[in-house]
């Protein structure tokens, strides 16, 4: 049994790969936990960075700066009653969330958090993903339809229409990246999740900067059709709250509601982790190759403890400006424990073992959040598409332009 | 189908007289949606009846008076100075320009003026209220589109205005600024500071809204081209006011029969030339820096003087009739009163800019997509306050 546990820890491959169950279920509730948490942060945060790029404060009531927010919503969400309108389709009403949410989390198989840090790794890890997570329509349009109403009818046609087209694009701009890899003396390419990044590692650059501007244009291209992808503004048609309400969810309410968006939100980690592995040399540092050698390798392996101190730093002079009134004296010492609570996680990321093995994390999911922060950009900036704009932008605009950068890329890498 | 959806559908059958979908080889349906009275975008109370096909509307059908109080009829029942804080409640964001014109044309039944130092008051009251109106329709017009980001600007510096309200009355929405006769109240200290500290204020505001739209992509796109009218269906349908001017014609009663002290002071009337969304967005912009170009010269020459008229205590007109019309920041408000010689009016009709405008709304929709209905519905900058009354 011992052997069994420990064996992986000596392997360099994902536990899929070296096929252990236990931590292959380990690393699932770890991806499963940690994403929850990530959820929940990135609901937090989205919230103060819109806040602040709209001149106000956001949540401040629950918790030190609203930090406790997002836990009273969700403790709201879940004992809040559940409506079933009465002329929906029950089973199709009940199964249409639990499809979007299983889609999202599925995808997370094949994210590569590192070398070994992976579920498993398949050799069509890109078909994978981009199929399962288009299989999210599918409860999208379940949701309208069986809800039996005008408005989440229209914004499941918007959406289905919208994923549908948007697919296309995405899939042209995976394979231009895809075809990268096969830029090497053997000539295989991969699809591979792991692959793709190994094949950057080797070319020594990102595929972003590859036969620039080809690279970039490709990412540039999945960047704006991931947006689309997970119906968020600009392209938030499907819920566009001013003309649908709230599309097609409006007659969901309490648990089913939250389920719907906890699935938007792992979506959009999920597609934006396909960016980061696919554009942005997923788990590997800045500049590996440029800034190489023994000190480099240590100063960079020493950023995730800073960040983290740095954090907890912030953390505590919030703490010295709370004001001193005693109404917020457990604010305070809510604040000083996740202070502290960071500055520990802080102090251990220093500890050389784990150092090594967390940074490809640390890494992989900075590139993650530097993406959802332009989904929050994008929110707090721009208007929203119309229907008809929003069709001539995939068709016309980023279908072309995909086929020309993939043959580009194609002409580019047998010349070279 | 519940008794809701029937009624609903023979409702807008019965009264829609519609062209056919375009023909395809599905048979597809028409479908009838309601929007509002309770919809986040309908600015209020407002119930659109959409029949549309997909996407594309086929015909629209306002219901309104979800919000009806018989403000008309309750004027016959006051005095007159008891009924002009009434006013106020009927275009509840620019309520100033409401009073102004109660006020005036009560004062021309009567047949006095206020004096001068009360009109240029008046003046620099309303058009801040212009301003806070034109904000408030800007920042939900904005949020309609689907920025929104500008509405919570816009709220910012309307909190200025609203703050200069309070200190000058005591009231920031539904203010009562004015009486019959001039204002009640004299500027309080350091009334003309606190203004020029807004214009200064708001300048740099204005130009960060329009950086935020004028030039952004997706909101010429969504704005340029829809909801078209042209001069000669905006003066069939009597549309005033800023959708009127976007068409091309230049008609602002400021200049036209100035009020008020309006005659003194030099502005310009902005203009668009297609009657689109983006052209009415483009005149409000400007009609925003006009009205700062207005407040910035009375505020410098305030007469001395008394602020009220030699009025009686017991208003009682001459038996007569009026009409009196301003231009409030929606378009033209006009009051027609009708006086028996007693201290009640005889008969009060007002012509309120937003259910004139209303009506083009199915004009201007016809043929559109379901969002664009949402746009011209914020273009129109209409108050259900105003419209039901």
């Amino acid at each position: 049994m011992l052997d069994y546990i420990t064996s992986y820890l000596k392997s360099d491959t994902t536990p899929g790969q070296a096929g252990n169950f236990l931590w292959a279920f380990i690393y699932i509730l770890l991806i499963f936990l940690g994403l929850s948490v990530a959820v929940i942060a990135m609901n937090w945060l989205e919230r103060k960075i819109l806040a602040h790029m709209q001149v106000r404060l956001g949540p401040m009531r629950v918790g030190p700066h609203g930090l406790l927010q997002p836990i009273a919503d969700a403790l709201k969400l879940l004992i809040k009653e559940d409506i079933m309108p009465a002329e929906a389709d029950p089973f199709v009403f009940w199964i249409a969330p639990l499809i979007v949410v299983i889609t999202a989390f599925t995808v997370f198989i094949v994210v590569p958090f590192g070398p070994t840090h992976a579920v498993t790794d398949m050799n069509i890890g890109v078909l994978f993903m981009l199929g399962v997570s288009s299989l999210s329509v599918l409860g999208v349009v379940m949701a309208g339809w069986s809800s039996n109403s005008h408005y989440p009818l229209i914004g499941a046609l918007r959406s289905s229409a919208q994923m549908v087209s948007y697919e296309i694009a995405m899939g042209l701009a995976v394979v231009s990246a895809v075809l990268m890899t096969s830029l090497n003396r053997e000539g295989t390419g991969t699809l591979s999740m792991i692959g793709i990044v190994q094949a950057q590692q080797a070319q020594h650059i990102w595929f972003v900067f590859k036969f620039f501007p080809l690279g970039l244009m490709a990412f540039v291209i999945f960047a704006i059709a991931m947006v689309a992808e997970t119906n968020r503004a600009p392209f938030d048609l499907p819920e566009a709250e001013s003309e649908l309400t709230a599309g097609f969810h409006t007659e969901y309410s309490g648990f089913r509601w939250s389920l719907f968006f906890l699935a938007e939100y792992s979506a959009m980690i999920a597609v934006s982790s396909i960016a980061v592995t696919l554009w942005l040399g997923g788990w590997m540092r800045p500049f590996p190759h440029w800034l190489s050698g023994e000190t480099w390798d240590l100063m960079f392996s020493l950023i995730p403890g800073v960040t983290f101190i740095l954090l907890a730093v912030i953390a505590f002079v919030g703490v010295i400006r709370m004001p001193k009134h005693p109404y917020f004296r457990v604010q305070t010492i809510g604040l000083a424990g996740f202070g502290a609570v960071l500055g520990l996680i802080g102090l251990l990321l220093f500890v050389p073992p784990v150092r090594d093995r967390i940074q490809d994390i640390f890494w992989f999911s900075a590139k993650v959040a530097g993406s959802m922060y332009m989904y929050i950009w994008y929110r707090g900036t721009f208007p929203r598409y119309r229907f008809d704009q929003l069709m001539k932008v995939g068709w016309k605009v980023l279908l072309p332009l995909g086929i020309g950068v993939l043959i580009l890329t194609a002409l580019v890498g047998i010349w070279l | 189908m519940t008794d809701a959806t029937k009624s609903l559908a023979r409702l807008s059958s019965s009264n829609l007289e519609l062209g056919a979908p375009d023909k395809t080889f599905l048979d597809t349906n028409e479908l009838i949606i309601n929007m509002g009275p309770q919809h986040p975008a309908t600015h209020g109370v407002l119930r659109v009846i959409l029949k549309l096909d997909g996407e594309k509307v086929l015909g629209t059908e306002c219901v309104i008076g979800y919000l009806h109080r018989g403000v008309e009829k309750i004027a016959e029942h006051r005095t007159y100075a008891m009924f002009n804080p009434y006013v106020d409640r009927m275009d509840y964001v620019a309520a100033v320009s409401n009073g102004l014109g109660y006020c005036e044309a009560v004062e021309k039944l009567l047949n006095v003026e206020a004096p001068p130092r009360a009109k240029y008051i008046r003046v620099i009251l309303t058009e801040l209220n212009r301003l806070a109106s034109h904000m408030l329709w800007l920042g939900t017009h904005a949020l309609d589109i689907g920025a929104i980001t500008p509405l919570f600007y816009t709220f910012r510096d309307r909190e200025e205005i609203l703050k200069i309200f309070e200190k000058y009355c005591g009231a920031r929405l539904t203010t009562h600024a004015f009486r019959i006769g001039g204002c009640q109240y004299e500027t309080y200290e350091g009334f003309e500071r606190d203004v020029t500290k807004f214009v200064d204020f708001v300048k740099p505001k204005i130009d960060e809204y329009e950086e935020l739209l004028t030039t952004n992509r997706i909101w010429v796109k969504r704005t340029k081209g829809v909801g078209v009218i042209s001069d000669k269906d905006c003066i069939a349908l009597g549309v005033t006011g800023p959708v009127l001017r976007a068409s091309g014609v230049k008609w602002d009663l400021r200049k036209a029969q100035p009020y008020a002290a309006y005659s003194d002071f030099d502005f310009e009337i902005p203009t668009g030339q297609n009657g689109d969304t983006y052209d009415r967005y483009l005149v409000r912009m400007q009609e925003m820096r006009q009205s700062l170009r207005i407040i910035e010269q009375a505020v410098g020459k305030i007469p001395e003087g008394p602020i009220m008229a030699k009025v009686p205590k017991v208003l009682k007109p001459p038996v007569g009739e009026i009409y009196h019309s301003i231009e409030a920041p929606k378009g033209e408000l006009g009051y027609f009163i009708v006086s028996d010689g007693s201290t009640q009016p005889y008969r009060v009709r007002v012509r309120p800019p937003s259910f004139v405008n209303l009506q083009a709304l199915d004009m201007m929709v016809r043929g559109q997509l379901v969002a664009d209905v949402i746009a011209v519905i914020g273009t129109l900058d209409i108050v259900l306050g105003e419209v039901d009354r």
